[in-house]
């Protein structure tokens, strides 16, 4: 739920990174964190355990500058992609308002990109949210791998697997050395603002 | 759904939480919705990680509220931690909000507990006039 100030003249929106255990969606937002400067983007929080698996969420705010002469602050959150994990990431999309669909490219990953799509989609519709009215991006990360020999799932085949039926943008990224990492951040962004604005309307400008 | 909130209306939500909970010796007071965001705060504290406790609040809130459901109790009456300086209380204020109220020993949580309550029937009142239009406004 977009919370819009007019005394301050500022937008506050939450977007959520989603995806299946282990793709890198925590990756993601400590790259942003480790790469911005401090005036555009607060301090990370991080609830975890286990090393590095995710057990409650991740949390960076960013400031983002000005549209429409109204000051942007986005919330970045990333849930935990661990299927037992369910509440948990019901908990944390509430009141969402973009979303990353973060895709592992390892070819062993397949089913579990999908699995976690489909868990996305009844989420936001226990929530009375249809994906299709969404602002949504998908990032086919870790294709830094495709140097390796470890067999990789092709584009194609993730867009076939997940994109067919949003068609929505999507992203190869590597995560953990920044590609696509803001190409990803900054369309996000940009279509969750556009939708918030959109839905208040002419509200804004009273 | 989005929340919109005019200049008078945090002014006056200012109003209320400086009149009645400030006034009585609370620290600071933070406003959040549910989903996390920031709406308002105010206090003699400098915070600089205020978006992070309005988000962590707001999740921390939501995950005790599942605890009640699975234990099947609707609510917990009374959130509160104690630490060594300084202690946090958490009020739910109308179905999507919450209120994070700090202070010192210096004051009893019985009284922030019943400054809080009539700060919230304060604040209900101005939203009461948003009937059908959300809970406050959507
Ligand atoms: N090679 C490679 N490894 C990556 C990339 N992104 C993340 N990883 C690694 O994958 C592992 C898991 O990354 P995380 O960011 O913790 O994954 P997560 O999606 O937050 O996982 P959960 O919290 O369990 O849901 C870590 O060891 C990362 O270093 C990438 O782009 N390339
Ligand atoms: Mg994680």
């Amino acid at each position: 739920m977009a919370f819009i100030d007019l005394s301050k003249n500022e937008i506050q929106a939450k977007i959520v990174y989603y995806g299946p255990g282990r793709c890198g969606k925590t990756t993601n937002l400590l790259y942003v964190h480790e790469s911005m400067s401090k005036q555009v983007c607060g301090k990370m929080v991080t609830i975890d355990t286990k090393g590095d698996r995710t057990l409650f969420f991740d949390f960076l705010p960013l400031n983002i500058g000005k549209v429409m002469n109204m000051t942007i602050r986005i919330q970045l959150y990333t849930v935990p992609g661990q299927v037992m994990y369910n509440a948990t990431r019901k908990l944390v999309l509430r009141g969402v308002d973009g979303i990353v669909f973060v895709a592992d490219s390892l070819k062993v990953q397949k089913n579990k990109n999908v699995e976690s799509l489909q868990n996305l989609i009844e989420n936001l519709n226990d929530e009375g949210l249809a994906v299709s009215q969404m602002p949504l991006v998908l990032q086919y990360n870790k294709r830094d791998l495709m140097d390796s020999n470890i067999p990789l799932l092709p584009v194609a085949e993730l867009e076939s697997d997940l994109n067919s039926g949003l068609r929505v943008p999507f992203f190869e990224a590597s995560a953990t050395v920044g590609n696509g990492v803001y190409e990803t951040l900054r369309e996000i962004c940009k279509r969750t603002v556009k939708s918030v604005i959109r839905k208040v309307g002419g509200q804004i400008t009273c | 759904m989005s929340l919109i909130l005019t200049k008078n209306e945090i002014g006056r939500l200012e109003e209320i939480i400086s009149d009645n909970i400030l006034d009585s010796g609370a620290e600071h007071v933070v406003l959040t919705d549910l989903s996390g965001n920031l709406i308002m705060e105010r206090g003699s504290l400098e915070m600089e990680d205020i978006f992070s406790l309005a988000a962590v609040s707001a999740a921390n809130f939501a995950a005790t509220a599942e605890i009640a459901r699975l234990i099947g109790e609707e609510d917990f009456a009374l959130l509160f931690h104690k630490g060594g300086r300084r202690n946090v209380y958490f009020s739910r204020l109308g179905k999507d909000f919450l209120i994070i109220t700090l202070f010192n020993d210096n004051v009893s949580l019985g009284l922030i507990r019943l400054k809080i309550g009539s700060a919230i029937q304060q604040m209900a009142t101005i939203f009461e006039d948003r009937k059908g239009a959300g809970p406050w406004r959507s």
